[in-house]
This record gives structure tokens, sequence and C-alpha cells, in this order.
């Protein structure tokens, strides 16, 4: 049909969807949630406090402590410790992120805001993974400093100029933001919060304990290369034989990254909603 | 303009939409009718781009929505499901959405004025009642000041007062040379609103005409007729090709010839006349007509 009517037809204004809105408009979505506030604030009080308590428990323990468990004992991994938990925190939020649209029908909003859909997915991964990068940068550089200042009392602290120890404390981080990126995707892929919640810690804390079942010389090969692992290679400043080396470590989280979003761009464009 | 070409949808074995055909024009209100269950959601899903058709396409503008550069400007939706955050204030949300599209932020005070939610605006939409969520679900739709506006049941829990806003925005927005695409299943908000129908019955397409003509093709255009000379009346009109049946207390009704027609045959045989009324079928009484072998639950009808 042609536009042959006599009314004169009706011309929209005109601006069309670019990225750059898109990012903004992720910002404001991430910003406007009191459960985003409140998450990544937890993450990064755990990541200072349980650093913090680590050490003073290191303190308190040193003049009982023998000389071999002394020298086992490093001063950044004490002091990151509470990575444990703050991956926790940080993989729930990234899951919900995208799962709270498909639980509350947002979803359908982004979707018809953004048809083409992927550039929801990549504004969402860009601005979560953007500000979790920065705010775990900082907090563990804090956890890191915080801890030695109590350390020092006993002589075991390091500085971030040592060797391998700010690739370790930015290791941190960069875990930390792995899997919350990690969780988007899963979160993406299962539209379920509390199935994408669970299948994230079970990646993160139960299949390790799996693979130490497995007999010893095939758990030697698999357990370096799961995600726990190369996140515990890319946070410790020395490296280990049994371990991958950190730049191994990174690239091989980057590979799990890459085709688990993947996969998440792929059934977010495909499926109805 | 929406353009649906043997629009398809099938969930397992239920097809939801069958082959579906229909032009949704501008400069009027076209109302998309059909009892729940009918495809009316999942017809506009697809034209939005949420659902993909199992066969068939639908454009909107010339173009399938996905491809649209820029949706909001182009379509506004309101869809049945619920489509916002519940944790994020009304404004946040509808600034989220302008900002998609560089929509700038005195546009969400304009709509959220329009729609009446200036006190709640900055309140969480969690605790929203239906006829605010749905007041917000209008302001998203108008948000980008779109050339087609596609409407799900949007009176849906708006008060009267909603009712008639609604009803009087979407025909000055259609004066405009707009899109309006609304569906009810409700029949007589239809007949207030809309200036053409499309009805649709089980997934197809039963109806695609003007709310006169529908109105009009289904009355079986009876007419009451009284007379102190009931069986000669009967009689003649019988004779005069008519269908007649006679009332209990006296009150013939007459299908088949029009009333003036049966005032001139009773004229012609010197009968008297008490009353002749032509009886005008509601909407409701068409649609109920029209679709009864479409309907997928049969009602109740009295």
């Amino acid at each position: 049909m042609t536009a042959t009517d006599a009314s004169p037809a009706y011309l929209p204004p005109a601006g069309n969807v670019r990225f750059v809105g898109v990012l903004a408009s992720e910002w404001t979505k991430l910003r406007s949630l009191r459960s985003t506030v409140w998450t990544l604030l937890a993450a990064v009080l755990m990541l200072i406090g349980f650093g913090l308590l680590f050490s003073w428990g290191v303190v308190s323990r040193w003049d009982r402590l023998g000389p071999r468990e002394r020298l086992t004992l490093d001063p950044t991994t004490i002091s990151l410790n509470g990575v444990f938990l703050a991956q926790l925190a940080i993989g729930v939020l990234g899951v919900l992120v995208i799962g709270g649209e498909f639980s509350t029908g947002m979803i359908r909003s982004s979707l018809t805001a953004v048809p083409r859909r992927h550039p929801v997915l990549w504004g969402k991964a860009l601005v979560f993974g953007v500000v979790t990068l920065i705010l775990m940068a900082v907090a563990s550089i804090a956890a890191f400093e915080l801890a030695q200042t109590v350390l020092s009392a006993k002589a075991v602290s390091t500085t971030l100029s040592a060797d391998g120890v700010l690739r370790a404390v930015l290791g941190a981080a960069v875990f930390l933001t792995w899997v919350g990126l990690f969780g988007l995707a899963l979160g993406t892929i299962l539209r379920n919060s509390a199935a994408a919640i669970s299948t994230l810690v079970g990646v993160l804390l139960v299949v390790p304990i799996l693979a130490n079942f497995l007999p010893s010389d095939w758990r030697d090969h698999i357990d370096r290369w799961l995600p726990s692992s190369a996140g515990a290679a890319l946070m410790t400043p020395h490296h280990t034989d049994a371990a991958l080396t950190p730049a191994l470590a990174g690239l091989m989280l980057a590979i799990y990254l890459t085709v688990s979003l993947a996969a998440a761009a792929a059934l977010l464009l495909r499926r109805d909603v | 303009m929406i353009v649906g070409d043997g629009l398809t949808k099938v969930y397992g074995e239920k097809t939801a939409v069958d082959h579906v055909s229909f032009t949704v024009q501008p400069g009027r209100v076209t109302g998309f009718l059909g009892p729940n269950g009918a495809g009316k959601s999942t017809t506009m899903r697809m034209i939005v781009g949420l659902a993909r058709p199992t066969a068939g396409r639908v454009t909107v503008s010339g173009r399938e929505y996905r491809e649209l550069p820029a949706p909001l400007h182009e379509v506004g939706a309101l869809l049945e499901a619920r489509a916002v955050h519940t944790g994020r204030t009304a404004a946040n949300h509808l600034l989220a959405l302008a900002q998609t599209h560089g929509i700038p932020r005195a546009r969400v005070r304009e709509v959220i004025d329009m729609v009446g939610i200036g006190e709640v605006a900055d309140k969480r939409v969690g605790g929203f009642s239906l006829g605010m969520g749905q007041r917000l679900g209008i302001a998203a739709a108008l948000l980008g000041d779109p050339a087609t506006l596609i409407l799900d049941e949007p009176v849906n829990g708006l008060d009267p007062e909603g009712i008639k806003w609604i009803r009087d925005l979407l025909r000055h927005l259609a004066g405009q040379g707009r899109t309006i695409f609304v569906s009810s299943h409700l029949m007589s908000e239809m007949s207030l609103t809309a200036d053409h129908l499309i009805v649709v019955g089980r997934g197809r397409v039963v109806a695609d005409e003007s709310v006169a003509s529908f109105i009009s093709r289904a009355s079986t255009r009876a007419v009451h007729v009284r007379s102190p000379q009931t069986d000669d009346l009967r009689r003649v009109l019988t004779d005069g090709g008519a269908d007649v049946v006679v009332q209990p207390d006296g009150l013939l009704v007459v299908t088949g010839l029009a009333a003036p027609r049966i005032g001139d045959l009773a004229g012609d045989h010197g009968l008297r006349l008490h009353e002749l009324s032509p009886q005008q079928a509601s909407l409701e009484e068409a649609f109920m007509e029209l679709t009864a072998t479409d309907l997928e639950y049969h009602g109740s009808t009295s």
C-alpha cells in the first residue's frame, strides 16, 4: 500500500537507537536499583573486612607459629582472603542484572526499545563490568594496604611494588569482575535467577571439591584449568608448578567468558520473551 | 501502518495465531477484538518483535520491527504482560527507556504529567496499583511520541475517569494521522473507541471492517411489530417473504423485511399497527453472532 491518504501522515521526532544511549540506559538501570548499590557495598566491605580479619588472626597467632608455617604465609594472599565471599556477592549481582529483568518482565520493555537485542547484553556487560572492575580494583588495593598495616606489626608485610604483588592484587579485581560477567551470561542463558546462582556457585565452589575426589593424576590435569583455580593463579604473587601461569590463567578465563557470553547472545536473540 | 501477512504462531501443539493477514491504517482507531485466548496478545507481541512468527511476517511503517532504526519513535507499545522492574521508580524506568533513543529528560517529565502519575513518579513501581501501573505503561508507550500506538487491553484496571481519558486521547492521536491499534475483549469499549474493527476468534480473522458495517452485517435486522390483527398481519408478512415469530404477548418479531416495507404492506391491506420498531443489534450481539462458531470458550449467552 502507498500513503495516498487525504490526511497528512504523522511524522514522529527523529533520534535513532545508538550504543551510547544504550550504555546510558544501562547505567541508569544499574544505579537506580537499591539491590545493586547494597550488593556492591557488601562486596567492598567483605573484601576489606575479611582481609583485615585474617591479618589480625595471623598477627595474634604469630608467636605460636613454627618457622615452616611462617614461611608458607603469604601477606598478599592473606590480604585477599575476602575474595572468597566477595565473589558470591558480585556473582549474584551479575545474575540479577539480567535475571531481575526476566523475573519482573522488564526485559520486554528493554527489548522493545532495543529490538536488535545484542546491544542490551553488551551494554549491560560493559557498564556492569567497568563499574565492578573499578570498584573492586579500589577495594582490592584498600584491602591489601589495610592488611599490610596490620601485618607489619609482625614484619610479614609486603608492598605493591614487590614482585608479582600488584598483578595479584589487580588480579583479584579482574577475577571478581570475571565472576560478575560470568553470572550475567548464566542469567541470560538460564533466564532464572535461582537456577543461574546455583549454577554459578556450583562452578565456583562445588566443582573444585568434586575434582578433589578424582584420582590424583586426573585431578592434577583437570583442577588447574577450572575457573576457580585460574582465578587463584591470577591473584597469587608467586607462581607454583601446579598452577597455570598468570598469563595462561587470564587467557583461560577470557575463553570461558567469551564462550558463555556468545551463548548468551545467541539465545537472547533467538528466544521469545 | 501495520501490515500482517499470513502471520502464524505455533506453540507446541497449539496454534495461537493462524495465518492472520490484516492492515491497520493510520488516521483512525482500529480495534482488535476477540475473546481471551483468541491470539490478540500473541499477535501484538509479534508486531513488536518480542515473539518470532512461526510463519508469515508483520511490518510497521514498511519494516519489520527489529529493523526499525528508532523503534520507540515508530511504535509505542503497551503490552498485557508486566514489563517494569518493580524495584525501580517510575521516573527512572522511563528515563532508562528514553536514554536508548536519546529522548530528553523533559519528555520523560511530560509523559509523566500527561498520564497523571506525577505524585508517584519517584516511588518504586512495586507499590503501584493496577491503574497506576497501567498509566505508567501508557506513559512508556507515549515516550517516543510514536507514529503508531499498540495498546493491549489499555483500559484494564483504569477507573471510569481513566477510561474516558484514554478514549479521548486515542481519538485525538488518531486525528493527528497516527496509527492506533487497540485490543480489547470488551465489545462495548470498542464500540465507543474504535472506527474500524479487526475481529479474531481462535487465531483467525473473522471480520475486518468498519464498526458500523460490522454491526449491520451481523444484525439480522429484526423488526418488532404489534397489531390488534396479529393473525392477518402475520399472513400478509409471510406472503411478503418475511420470517415471523409470534411472541406469547402478541409481539411479532419480523426478519427479512425492512420496517418501511412492513408498514407499506400493512397499509395496503388495511391493517392497523400499534408498534413498528426496527431493532439495532449492539456490537456485543454482532460479535456473539459472528464469532459464535469461532469462540475458543463459549460463555453463557443470555
